[in-house]
């Protein structure tokens, strides 16, 4: 039977790991390559980098780190931040990414979506979405949570699984951050409506809201920074918790 | 000796070229591995890895844009009964036809069809992406010290479907069983990516560079 993924995020700034409160006050938790051997070795399902470098000429960087993590990984390794081509999406995979994420530009470009997942194929294009309570709907947000942009979350999550994403990152702007648990309305509202896996993220802080994700959410996958990050628990310990929920892992 | 990868332009294989070089490290294995469309090297290698990623017809037609490889590769597989290992879609370009966007002919190694994985009236999701468990169907050589039901990494919409089960070395349970890997003499292939499977999957490389 098919297993429930866990994916431990680092945020990557200029090389460097780093997890933000909300999008801001960033802490510095150390080499993305040696974070992901441990994780890796924990039992990570796959492994996500979200690079938020913001100067141009230090994005370089991550090619290097994404190169040196695919030669010492050999778990599936994502890829986000600041994808905005076809071209971009080319040096990623080249560098040893397995997918990439891509969110302001399957907003600002109608048919990227489209054209990268018939190009390279649909198993490594993933469509991050970041989405906002308003009312009774979410909106969809770009940049890194920053610019709105009136497009609601589900009629975009369907619009992605028709230009071919293979997943959809689905993260609560409203929960990130906060250890309060994923938006499970958001995830199991966008599960239902389209047929592709989705990956629950934002706002985890304990296992039970692992656990949640999946039983309530019914996420294929769920993704979580800060509890791996600072020791708080290790992904071993992670699905040891889900198993005796009876939630299906990897031991 | 020489392992060549077949480099025709279907997608990602920097996983796959990482993989082998880490086996070889770890093991201490001495093999020369080269990234080629050379059909002289490719002749000359003592086995081959043909991966495959997106559709069926992508990378069939990909296979056929470069001039003499599918008859370099059936010269190397099926006359000269050499290893070879199809990964993915490189697995399922073994059957005779594929019906991926559109019915495309295969190599037509391993008589069978390449279709679409049910997925019972959207009760489960597709692709079917993750850690399944593998259930041997029968003995293989790419098992060796490799435990039944150990979880290996899927990444695919269509299934291969042997016309003869004798062919089928394990499954795994999704909607429906699925083929996870084939096995017929000198040709071996697996659904899931063993350059993806954590040990599990080194271990399977390391059998197949080992045979």
């Amino acid at each position: 039977m098919l297993k429930n993924r866990i994916i431990p995020c680092l945020d990557v700034k200029n090389g460097r790991v780093v997890k933000g409160i909300n999008f801001v006050n960033l802490r510095d938790a150390g080499d993305p390559v040696e974070q992901a051997k441990i994780y890796s070795k924990s039992g990570a399902d796959e492994i996500c980098f979200l690079d938020i470098t913001a100067t141009n000429e230090k994005r370089e960087i991550i090619y290097d780190v994404i190169k040196r993590t695919s030669e010492n990984c050999f778990v599936p390794l994502t890829v986000g931040g600041g994808v905005k081509s076809l071209e971009d999406i080319n040096k990623l995979l080249i560098s040893g990414a397995d997918k990439v994420s891509i969110n302001t530009a399957a907003v600002n470009d109608k048919d990227l979506i489209k054209k990268s997942s018939k190009k390279f194929g649909s198993q490594c294009i993933v469509v991050a979405i970041d989405a906002k309570q308003k009312n009774d709907n979410w909106e969809i947000y770009t940049h890194g949570g920053r610019t709105e942009t009136g497009i609601d979350a589900i009629d975009f999550a369907k619009k992605m699984e028709d230009n071919g994403a293979g997943e959809l990152l689905i993260t609560s702007m409203d929960r990130d951050g906060t250890q309060k648990g994923y938006d499970i309305k958001l995830i199991s509202e966008i599960e239902k409506n389209v047929n592709i896996p989705i990956i629950a993220s934002g706002g985890v802080g304990n296992l039970e809201h692992l656990f949640e994700g999946v039983k309530y959410g019914k996420a294929s996958a769920i993704l979580a920074a800060s509890i791996f990050h600072y020791g708080k628990h290790s992904i071993k310990e992670a699905k040891q918790y889900l198993d005796s929920k009876g939630i299906p892992v990897r031991i | 000796m020489n392992i060549a990868i077949i480099d025709y332009k279907s997608g990602n294989i920097s996983s796959v070229i990482n993989s082998f070089k880490a086996v070889c490290i770890s093991k201490n294995i001495k093999i020369k591995i080269e990234v080629t469309s050379d059909l002289k090297k490719i002749s000359n290698s003592d086995k081959v890895i043909l991966p495959g990623q997106g559709s069926f017809k992508n990378c069939t037609e990909s296979l056929q844009k470069i001039k003499g490889l599918k008859d370099t590769l059936n010269e190397f597989a099926i006359i000269n009964k050499k290893p070879l290992l199809g990964i993915c879609v490189g697995m399922q370009m073994f059957a005779d036809f594929g019906f991926e966007e559109i019915e495309t002919k295969g190599l037509g190694w391993i008589p069978g069809s390449v279709k679409k994985i049910d997925n019972k009236n959207n009760q489960y999701k597709l692709p079917h992406i993750g850690w399944n468990e593998l259930l041997f169907a029968s003995e293989s050589k790419l098992f060796k010290n490799v435990k039944e039901k150990s979880h290996v990494y899927f990444v695919h919409s269509y299934k291969f479907m042997p016309n003869d089960e004798r062919f089928i070395s394990s499954k795994i349970n999704y909607s429906e069983e699925i083929v996870a890997s084939v096995e017929k003499d000198n040709l071996f292939g697996t659904q899931f990516h063993p350059e993806k499977s954590d040990t599990v999957g080194l271990k399977i490389i390391e059998n197949f560079i080992e045979l």
